[in-house]
């Protein structure tokens, strides 16, 4: 055992593509922000009005309720999941919490933990049907994208609720604290400490650890004596957790409940999250990366609109950006040791 | 050879010698798949016991049923002359029986010290652990160094390092160490030098004897007869869900070991 293998020398024969791609393979964090940066410099280049502290709290607030939900999303993801339910429970916690607060007369506090309790139960429903009846991922949450929204159609009549209706703390979220021009809304630094708490759960936790173990190799961390499945079953539960307040922080955003918004949510999140470097197979990706990425998403749907692109060539672009995304995951998975 | 002419100089366990792990007439059932048959096992203290047999003898089943991986429909086990019921991997890994499956049981993106403590993290002490349930990473780190250290897997440069930046063998190394570190009774090796080279192959077997040195009776699984017969004390012949026999290195040949496994020859009485 005295010989040293020759396995870790530094790579200094290797051409700069293979350095680059371990260099990404170790730190997936890179690429992401290098695409948020050059995305940022190059708007403000086209457009003076892109770096100016109104605009650029505009994007944080168009962000914060993907950003959100890509949170949940994350989590799933890390665990070879999908979930393509996350829209729906936010826009049906959203118009539950609004129903708790007209129709049963219930106040604020209340309604907003009921409407939490709602999409939670939501989340642990598709846990359940993933872990228990073990089907896979895509179909349970396709299944149950259709029954929420189907639902949330009943419940609301497809009427928007006003904010001007609802108790001050349904629509609290969208209110802000100037700093400077820069106006940081409550939903906002409610989805920054959510992304703190996630980092920290992930990173320093067991919890964490089998997340990421459960997402690599199911059956490797069954056998290293993980429960997987009630990982699985903690991950779909929080996520739906985390799509309610993306719901509450939406009531904010919109000053109102609407159950005609957030068709788009769903794929917007996991768009974010592949942006952000977590891969699509499981096991391999972080918050923070899903944080830029969400950022990518806004800079780029915000700085082709001030730059006059048509909406219609904003999701071209977006969906060019995906492609490339998973295409480097790919390329980042193939690394040879 | 014949049972008759065998002069036995491998190691001979005393009636009086407990076995530490123990099988008495297990049966596993898939439907009308028989996976094992009526098998028994005995693993005495400081030994390494080679299972060997051709596919579909039962060698897998037997040590599933061993390791909590699998529940037997019927039989017994008993770990230091006590009877054992295990339901789940992790009841026969608390007993102190320690497995590293043939598929590799480690998380490939999580770094060395992470996959070591897979599934037994240790919190900080104080309210950092019990509220915040944070890891204690500094000492999970430099206990895992410890561990690679003692079993001369010293030369990996990085603990904080992914699994999968490893190579094969070192992966293996990681997952010894870890049923190592963690076993208190016995070990199970599952195939541990498959898909190795041969010099790292070498070294996983210098590291499967540093383990039984260090007291840990070991199980090894394997196909390759050159592995077994270079490592093993004793060797367990699996046949048709049974076991045949078992033999020593010194007293029978591989030829022969390989024509009691695939019904050649006739298996003799137990030589060892």
């Amino acid at each position: 055992m005295a010989t040293a293998t020759a396995d870790f020398e530094v790579r200094r024969n290797d051409s700069l593509g293979l350095r680059l791609q371990h260099l990404l393979h170790a730190n997936p964090i890179i690429g992401p922000l290098a695409v948020l940066l050059i995305a940022i410099i190059a708007f403000s280049i086209f457009s003076g009005r892109f770096l100016t502290a109104t605009n650029l709290s505009l994007v944080l607030q168009q962000v914060t309720v993907i950003a959100t939900l890509a949170l949940g999303q994350t989590l799933i993801i890390l665990t070879a999941g999908i979930d393509l339910s996350a829209g729906a429970i936010a826009v049906f916690s959203s118009i539950l919490m609004a129903t708790f607060c007209v129709d049963a007369g219930l106040p604020g506090f209340l309604a907003l933990l009921l409407g939490l309790a709602c999409g939670t139960a939501m989340g642990a429903l598709n846990g359940f049907l993933v872990t228990r009846i073990k089907l896979p991922p895509f179909i349970v949450t396709l299944g149950t994208l259709t029954i929420f929204f189907s639902l949330n159609s009943v419940v609301s009549n497809s009427e928007t609720v006003r904010g001007s209706d609802l108790p001050g703390l349904m629509t609290w979220t969208g209110q802000s604290i100037p700093i400077g021009n820069f106006r940081l809304t409550y939903g906002s630094i409610i989805m920054l400490l959510l992304f703190g708490f996630f980092f920290y759960a992930l990173s320093r936790t067991a919890w964490g650890k089998h997340v990421y173990a459960t997402g690599d190799d199911a059956e490797a961390a069954r056998l290293a004596g993980i429960r997987t499945s009630r990982v699985l079953f903690s991950v779909y539960t929080v996520a739906g957790l985390l799509y309610a307040v993306g719901g509450w922080i939406l009531i904010g955003r919109l000053a109102s409940a609407s159950p005609n918004v957030g068709v788009e949510y769903n794929l917007d999140s996991i768009t974010a999250v592949v942006l952000g470097g977590t891969s699509l197979f499981g096991g391999r990706g972080a918050v923070l990366g899903t944080l830029v990425g969400a950022l990518i998403v806004g800079v780029f749907r915000n700085g082709l609109q001030l730059g006059g692109v048509e909406v219609v060539w904003q999701g071209f672009a977006i969906g060019l950006l995906v492609l490339v995304a998973v295409s480097l995951d790919q390329w980042i998975r193939k690394v040879k040791t | 050879m014949t049972a008759e002419t065998d002069v036995d100089p491998g190691p001979r366990h005393a009636a009086s010698q407990t076995p530490v792990l123990q099988a008495k007439g297990l049966v596993k059932k898939y439907g009308r798949v028989v996976a094992i048959d009526g098998s028994d096992l005995e693993l005495y203290p400081g030994e390494i016991l080679a299972v060997i047999g051709d596919n579909g003898a039962g060698k897998s089943s037997l040590i599933k049923a061993l390791s909590g991986a699998l529940v037997p429909d019927s039989g017994e086990i008993f770990l230091d002359g006590r009877q054992v019921n295990f339901r789940t991997p992790m009841d026969a890994r608390t007993a102190g029986i320690e497995t590293v499956y043939q598929t590799l049981a480690v998380a490939p993106g999580l770094d060395i010290a992470d996959n070591l403590f897979l599934g037994r993290e240790q919190r900080k002490p104080g309210p950092l652990g019990s509220i915040f349930r944070m890891l204690d990473r500094g000492h999970m780190r430099s206990e895992a160094k410890r561990h690679m250290n003692e079993l001369g897997v010293a030369t990996l440069q990085n603990i904080g390092q992914a699994v999968e930046s490893l190579s094969g063998g070192q992966r293996q190394a990681v997952a010894v160490a870890r049923s190592a570190a963690f076993g208190s009774k016995v070990v199970i090796l599952d195939e541990p030098t498959a898909a190795l080279g041969v010099k790292e192959g070498n070294r996983v077997l210098q590291l499967i004897r540093d383990v039984r040195d260090r007291g840990l009776p070991v199980i090894l699984i394997s196909h390759n007869m050159p592995h077994v017969f270079e490592v093993a004390d004793r060797i367990h012949i699996q046949r048709l869900g049974r076991r045949a026999t078992v033999i020593t290195p010194k007293s029978h040949s591989m030829s022969e070991a390989v024509a009691i496994m695939t019904g050649a020859a006739e298996p003799p009485p137990h030589s060892a």
